[in-house]
């Protein structure tokens, strides 16, 4: 197929419309298998926007590119998780066995491999992506596999389907994850409520968005509902890309009705016609499962036109698939992201509530805190206040990985102490649990009675868990080149900062810190919390700044001067030249003193 | 008139208005980069960044609220920002003596006055592709600060939309609306306001390079702080007549 062929199959399916430019993006990846050059003019034209503006949406998605993937592409999750299970040497195995080398295409064009930032299957590490759908719990029996499949050419809808079965791994469940739930249940009740006395529903609850922040359920619908508008939005994050958390992949896969309710349930107190799911790209397998709870509801009424024979009460919900960019969890970037532009959060006052989605009223919230909101309508605002701690109501869902035995989803009450959870899922002598992801905390083994919830240890759902025999300097070091992959580059702090601080750990793994770089990191970190644009920036030097306090040493053994140690190796630096002169005697050296 | 206190001065403003252009308007000078008399204001290099009620945020993107205490120059804040320049050094590829825009750019201007002498980050020395195409601007990437003000100026201002940041993070990049993605195949001309918004030496224009020398320039002749100011205040003459 042709550029001009693929753009005008992306336009016969989503319209030419500049918000859809996303999803065009991704119709012209899967007819061309990149989205090149010349597919970006015709897409301009389509959409009346400028080759420079496309240009700048296609080139922030890390799951679209420029330059042809082959016919196979394989992403390995690059989480510490997946490290800790083995990934780097699994990676170099299957390359090797395929005699290539990552992030290149191979030279026959059939294969490409490279790393790709947390998949989402942290509780099956180490995963990966092929070509999009996610494979769990890679060895090498697996991948032997695989590379047979890569090398015979199996048309890739052939290929062994076992190969992509995702468990659930729920180990312990509770109203939202172990209930079963009747389609409707909680929405027929909002019916008879009404807004006003949903939202008292809510407020009795005391929902917390789920999402991390802890923003008030009740309070977010409330003035988004207040907030004047041509059309007000709902929209669903789904992107979940925190890593070590993916507790969402299992309430849409398994629960995704509670989430479409909860969703209408909003829609009933907005007055919303319309609602978007944004699904992060590396959760595409579970579109089709998506769509189908949502023919089902359509069928029953519970969605489309007139639900539940209600007059006038119409909404539907679209799935849209995002592209590889962890900062679209961030709810102004995910609408940027909705309008097909590069997520990029947005300068707030105003906030989503007044001026979303193009401009309008729009309320945002986390799977979870939506299949939360299904769930009270259906047993009442007062049980679920019950569950859980005063200033943090209902169950949490944790994805809980690393060095335990029985990594899974953990449907906990809020308030459960982090010792609690480790014996629960058979840790293995922690030394320390990384809880929210690398932008949360880092909680050493010395804090193990602190709690999860919105008042001392607030999680968005990672529990990642790291036994004595890790290296903590590792872990963090890990984090900070998961985030200067992830930082959107919008602002200074941030888009710098993240590479700074990246390079500076890498110096230190290398054992070439000095107490200089400590000094120089605290100043990167300061600069990053106090000046950055959005909260990726404000945590991105989380991870680095509490493993140093809790675990000081794991840094003091790699600094090998107490002042300053060069990042430039003037030897090393001699190399070519050495190489032009046939040289290597003494005198074409320079040695470096040993401190 | 409402009025907030900056830095324990009194000072007024109009409903709508940012702390950075009721500063600049009342004669006080809040270091930036990204922001300009005229131009919708962006936020990214957060060179502005202040102390409001307690809280950090950039002056250009703040509204100025009746009452509110605006600080932008506490130890701490002057600390942080003067390594926020540093770091704006170490992102591309600067090289002051060597560089035309010299003693205009305003990069250059915001380091001195920060008190900028060395950088403390190790220089990041990216590979970046200057752009030579254009028969009468040159575009060097190398020293692009994303500032967005040549983004803003061709949208905004000259109705072409000439350029836009393309990529992610420290790989972001200034792309130009052509299909072979060089300047030279695009309607830019060298009167456009999005060449001369430029305050570093990413937009230059051709053969000047030289009329006026080292010594005489912009900021040979007056701090950042008068340019920034006047600058401000000729806007605002301009917008009222």
């Amino acid at each position: 197929m042709d550029p001009t062929e693929a753009v005008e199959r992306a336009v016969a399916r989503y319209g030419a419309e500049a918000p859809r430019l996303l999803a065009m993006l991704h119709s012209v990846q899967a007819s061309l298998g990149c989205v090149p050059a010349e597919a970006l003019d015709r897409l301009a034209a389509a959409v009346r926007l400028t080759r420079a503006e496309v240009e700048s949406t296609a080139s922030f998605y890390h799951l679209l590119h420029s330059a042809p993937h082959g016919k196979y592409e394989v992403l390995f999750s690059d989480n510490v998780i997946d490290h800790m299970a083995g990934k780097a040497e699994l990676m170099r195995y299957f390359c090797d066995e395929l005699l290539i080398q990552p992030g290149k295409q191979s030279e026959d064009g059939l294969v490409f491999v490279d790393s790709t930032s947390d998949i989402g299957l942290a509780d099956q590490a180490p995963g990966a992506l092929v070509n999009g759908l996610l494979v769990p719990s890679l060895d090498r029996n697996r991948l032997d596999l695989i590379a047979n499949l890569i090398r015979e050419q199996r048309p890739f809808a052939q290929w062994p389907q076992t190969l992509f079965e995702v468990p659930d791994n729920v180990r312990k469940s509770g109203p939202l994850l172990g209930e079963p739930f009747r389609p409707g249940a909680g929405l027929r009740r909002a019916l008879e409520l009404g807004p006003d006395a949903i939202l008292a529903e809510l407020d009795a609850a005391y929902l917390r968005g789920r999402g991390g922040a802890g923003y008030k359920t009740a309070a977010k619908w409330g003035s988004c509902r207040k907030a004047q508008g041509r059309a007000h939005y709902v929209v669903c994050n789904a992107d979940e890309g925190e890593p070590g958390t993916f507790k969402d992949r299992v309430l849409l896969a398994s629960h995704a009705d509670l989430v479409f309710e909860g969703m209408t349930i909003a829609a009933r107190v907005l007055g919303a016609q319309s609602g978007t799911l944004y699904l992060r790209g590396e959760y595409r397998c579970l579109a089709d499962r998506l769509r189908a709870a949502r023919t089902r509801r359509r069928a029953t009424g519970l969605l489309g036109r007139n639900i539940l024979s209600t007059p006038g009460f119409d909404f539907d919900v679209e799935i849209v698939l995002g592209a590889g960019a962890y900062i679209c969890g961030e709810e102004s970037a995910l609408i940027e992201s909705l309008e097909g532009k590069p997520g990029r959060p947005r300068n707030r006052p105003p906030y989503p509530d007044t001026q979303g989605y193009l401009g309008q009223p729009t309320v945002v919230n986390n799977v979870e805190t939506y299949a939360c909101a299904a769930k009270i309508l259906e047993r009442g605002g007062a049980w679920f206040a019950g569950l859980g701690t005063s200033g943090s109501t209902g169950t949490k869902l944790l994805s809980v990985s690393g060095d335990c035995k029985r990594p899974g989803v953990y449907e906990v009450p809020f308030g459960v102490t982090l010792r609690q959870v480790l014996a629960e899922c058979g840790a293995q002598q922690p030394q320390a649990v990384q809880v929210g992801g690398p932008s949360g905390t880092c909680v050493p083994w010395r804090e193990f009675e602190r709690r999860v919830s919105f008042e001392d240890v607030p999680s968005a759902g990672a529990f990642m868990v790291f036994s004595r025999s890790r290296d903590m300097f590792e872990v963090a070091r890990n984090f900070t080149h998961f985030f200067a992959h992830e930082s959107c580059g919008f602002c200074t702090p941030c888009r710098v900062g993240t590479s700074l601080l990246r390079d500076t750990m890498d110096k230190l793994s290398r054992g070439k810190g000095s107490a200089y770089d400590m000094e120089r990191m605290q100043m990167l970190m300061r600069v990053m919390r106090s000046m950055s644009h959005c909260g990726l920036g404000h945590t991105a030097a989380n991870p680095v700044v509490q493993t140093m306090q809790a675990f000081p040493e794991a840094y003091e053994r790699r600094l090998r001067n107490l002042g300053y140690e060069p990042s430039f190796d003037l030897d090393a630096a001699l190399e070519t030249a050495r190489l032009i002169t046939r040289r290597d005697d003494e005198w074409a050296h320079i040695v470096s003193e040993e401190p | 008139m409402n009025t907030f206190l900056l830095d324990g001065r009194e000072v007024p403003f109009r409903e709508g208005e940012t702390v950075m252009q009721a500063a600049l308007d009342a004669g006080a000078y809040i270091p930036h980069l990204c922001h300009r008399p005229g131009y919708a204001p962006h936020g990214s290099c957060k060179v502005c960044t202040a102390s409001v009620d307690g809280r950090n945020a950039a002056s250009c993107t703040t509204r100025a609220r009746a009452g509110m205490r605006v600080e932008t120059s506490t130890p701490e804040l002057a600390d942080m920002r003067r390594a926020l320049v540093e770091m704006l050094f170490a992102e591309g590829n600067h090289t002051c003596p060597a560089c035309e825009k010299s003693g205009d750019c305003e990069l250059q201007a915001v380091g001195y006055h920060v008190g900028m002498d060395h950088s403390r980050f190790d220089l990041l020395f990216p590979a970046r592709d200057l752009d030579a195409s254009h028969p009468e601007v040159l575009l060097d990437r190398n020293r692009c600060i994303l500032c967005d003000l040549c983004v803003r100026a061709s949208r905004d201002v000259d109705g072409k939309r000439v350029f836009a940041i393309a990529g992610r993070g420290i790989r972001s990049r200034l792309v130009v609306n052509s299909a072979s993605g060089r300047l030279g195949d695009t309607n830019l001309a060298v009167t456009d306001a999005a060449v001369r918004v430029c305050p570093v030496g990413a937009l230059l224009p051709k053969r000047r390079a030289y009329q006026v020398p080292i010594g005489r320039r912009t900021f040979d002749l007056k701090p950042a702080s008068e340019v920034a100011i006047t600058e401000a205040r000729r806007v605002k003459e301009q917008q009222r007549g």
